[in-house]
């Protein structure tokens, strides 16, 4: 039986190294295969001749349809490492807009806010609902349906909403973060604080613990793992929330407005590597979550 | 006997209460569009009436336990709705007594309003976005995801190659690739599904290949001691033993669906659809129109992952969190 092992599991797993280094191979081969046929219309080519010529030129071409990953890699690098980092302004040193980093960290802080401000809400929505039996009546059910809403639709009213008293920049964007992602917090800490099972629970209360006691010395411990787990999910939605909410203020500061800027004046290399920017960054934010995962759950005891 | 008696009695309080909940609510709706623009005590008595009945209706209602299960599916669903109705009853009453401007949040009466005014537009709109772009690319997407998850069953090779890179991608902004698709496919629906596909093949996948590997060892020794086939096995055992995995992937991508259709929409379209409609009609500050589309969309995402978990309840009857009710 070969799929026996769970496939959660495989990303640690040995064996797994050499098949994920084959199939990125591949894919990198097919990608610049695509170079050609995909940016066969394109005027640069029209007159050139020869197969070897021809994709030679296809994968240098300024404003492709399709660019090359060493274009992608290259502007990448142009745009973070190769320009100035800090301008100076009559305010002071700042991070300089031409750099992607400033636009990153625009991204990120929203982000990170959304993300605190959602984990909470999510994380205080579980509480109510595992203690209050009429809130998980009442209250879970508009939950799960307040994520069948294609919430991201509703990115541009919370900016026009909030701008219309006065709130621009970090905080609407915060919000649309944050209302992505308290969901799987809320799901994940209410399974994770029912997760104690009976005999637990009549143990605390032949000590005679209260509410709170049993709380914190028994809910809240069992849960934690669950709350990892959900806060791997909600930090890279919260990512998403941010980035959506940038498109609707304009090609102003953000990944999300060098998207649309991009998109704009079709510069297609600047997408793919804001594209790739805002990737390397989803993959840091869960590595993140992940180590503070291990550095909580070795401190509470657990093993490996 | 009695405790039946007392049971009556308790619903027959409950449903008291339920109805004097409705009432103070329209009365405080009314009262509220009376006074309009003026700030009445007489309206925020009526609400806060509204709101402590409801409250405890709701209490009483959720700790209910009536003998037969068709008065607990009723419990069930009145606490919710009332919990809805209050919300909407509050907003309504608020938006109305203090005169909030439309800009900030238009009243549920007005959205409604809206809505039925502009039905063919928002007909349009919904063809567009979700019959031509969202629906046939969850569909291919689905499929797809599906087909290359056996792929990778069948091959063990392909599945360790595939799956780190396939969790990889699912953490991703995807959402990112929607103007160069839009770029791509051209500014119709198509590239609309085409976003909807690429959002909805990794958690069809990642999904899938979960659940080819969730029948129990037992069954399979049972399936390999009858000498059944790779094809056989999967037929009869490890594709129904997937299906709890494979509704929970289709019912995250009908969201996803959703939100990659209008949110693809935001980089270009032709003049008609909901992301077109929201974009628009937010730079010229129409926000009711705005909300009626989303009304719209909220309303659709609802009824498509309602019917899912319909067909979810009659395909995985056996499962034990369906079992348990």
């Amino acid at each position: 039986m070969s799929a026996a092992a769970p496939s959660r599991a495989v990303p640690r797993k040995a064996g797994s190294t050499v098949p994920v280094l084959v199939i990125t191979a591949l894919i990198m081969a097919a990608w610049y295969a695509a170079c050609l046929p995909m940016n066969n219309d394109l005027p640069q080519l029209a007159r050139v001749t020869g197969l070897a010529e021809r994709y030679q030129v296809s994968w240098a071409i300024e404003r492709p349809v399709l660019p090359a990953p060493h274009q992608i890699v290259t502007e990448l690098y142009n745009s973070t490492v190769g320009t100035r980092l800090f301008r100076e302004t009559a305010d002071g040193v700042v991070l300089n807009p031409r750099n992607l980093v400033f636009h990153a960290w625009v991204t990120l802080s929203a982000t990170l806010l959304g993300f605190a401000m959602g984990s909470l809400l999510g994380i205080v929505i579980a509480i109510g609902i595992v203690h209050s039996r009429t809130l998980s009546k009442s209250l879970m059910p508009w939950v799960i349906i307040s994520q069948t809403i294609p919430i991201l639709a509703v990115a541009p009213i919370v900016i026009v909403a909030l701008g219309s008293i006065g709130l621009t920049g970090l905080v609407p964007k915060a919000i649309i973060s944050a209302y992505l992602c308290f969901f799987p917090v809320a799901i994940g800490m209410v399974k994770g604080l029912l997760s104690p099972d009976t005999m637990q629970l009549d143990l605390m209360r032949t000590y005679n613990g209260s509410v709170a006691q049993t709380f914190w010395k028994l809910r809240w411990p069992a849960a934690v793992p669950f709350l990892f787990a959900s806060l791997k999910v909600a930090v890279t939605i919260s990512l998403v929330g941010a980035i959506v909410g940038e498109l609707p203020t304009g090609a102003q500061a953000g990944l999300g407005a060098r998207l649309l800027s991009g998109s704009y004046f079709g510069q297609t290399i600047q997408i793919w590597s804001a594209l790739l920017f805002a990737a390397l960054l989803a993959a840091l934010l869960v590595v993140a979550v992940t180590l503070a995962e291990r550095l909580t759950l070795k401190a509470m005891g657990s093993r490996p | 006997m009695s405790a039946r008696a007392a049971d009556a009695g308790q619903g027959r309080a409950w449903q008291l209460l339920v109805l004097l909940a409705v009432g103070s609510g329209v009365l405080a709706v009314v009262l509220a569009h009376g006074f309009s623009g003026r700030a009445h005590w007489s309206t925020f008595l009526a609400l806060a009436v509204a709101l402590g009945v409801t409250m405890q209706a709701c209490r009483r209602a959720a700790r209910l336990r009536p003998s037969n299960p068709a008065s607990q599916r009723f419990a069930d669903l009145i606490v919710p709705l009332l919990f809805g109705a209050a919300i909407l009853v509050t907003w309504e009453v608020l938006c109305v007594a203090f005169g909030v401007p439309t800009v900030l949040l238009p009243a549920p009466s007005l959205i409604a309003a809206r809505v039925a005014t502009s039905l063919p537009t928002l007909g349009a709109d919904f063809v567009q976005t979700v019959i031509r772009a969202a629906i046939p690319g969850w569909i291919m997407g689905c499929l797809a995801g599906f087909a290359v998850a056996l792929l990778c069953d069948r091959f063990d090779f392909l599945r360790r190659g595939l799956m780190p890179i396939g969790n990889f991608i699912s953490a991703l902004p995807i959402i990112g690739i929607a103007p160069i698709l839009v770029m791509w496919f051209g500014f119709d629906w198509q590239s609309k599904a085409a976003v909807v596909v690429v959002m909805t093949f990794f958690p069809m996948l990642v999904n899938t290949v979960a659940g080819l590997a969730a029948a129990g060892h037992l069954e399979r020794d049972l399936m390999r001691s009858y000498g059944a086939s790779w094809l056989a096995t999967l037929v009869s055992l490890r594709l129904p033993a997937a299906m709890p995995f494979i509704f929970n992937a289709l019912k995250i991508n009908a969201t996803l669906a959703m939100i990659g259709a209008i949110v693809a929409e935001f980089f270009g379209t032709p003049v008609v659809g909901m992301g077109f409609r929201i974009s628009t009609e937010v730079g010229r500050m129409a926000l009711d129109m705005v909300w009626a589309t989303i009304a719209v969309a909220a309303i659709a995402g609802s009824a498509f992952y309602g019917l899912l978990v319909l067909i979810e309840r009659k395909v995985t009857f056996w499962h034990p969190s369906l079992r348990s009710r």
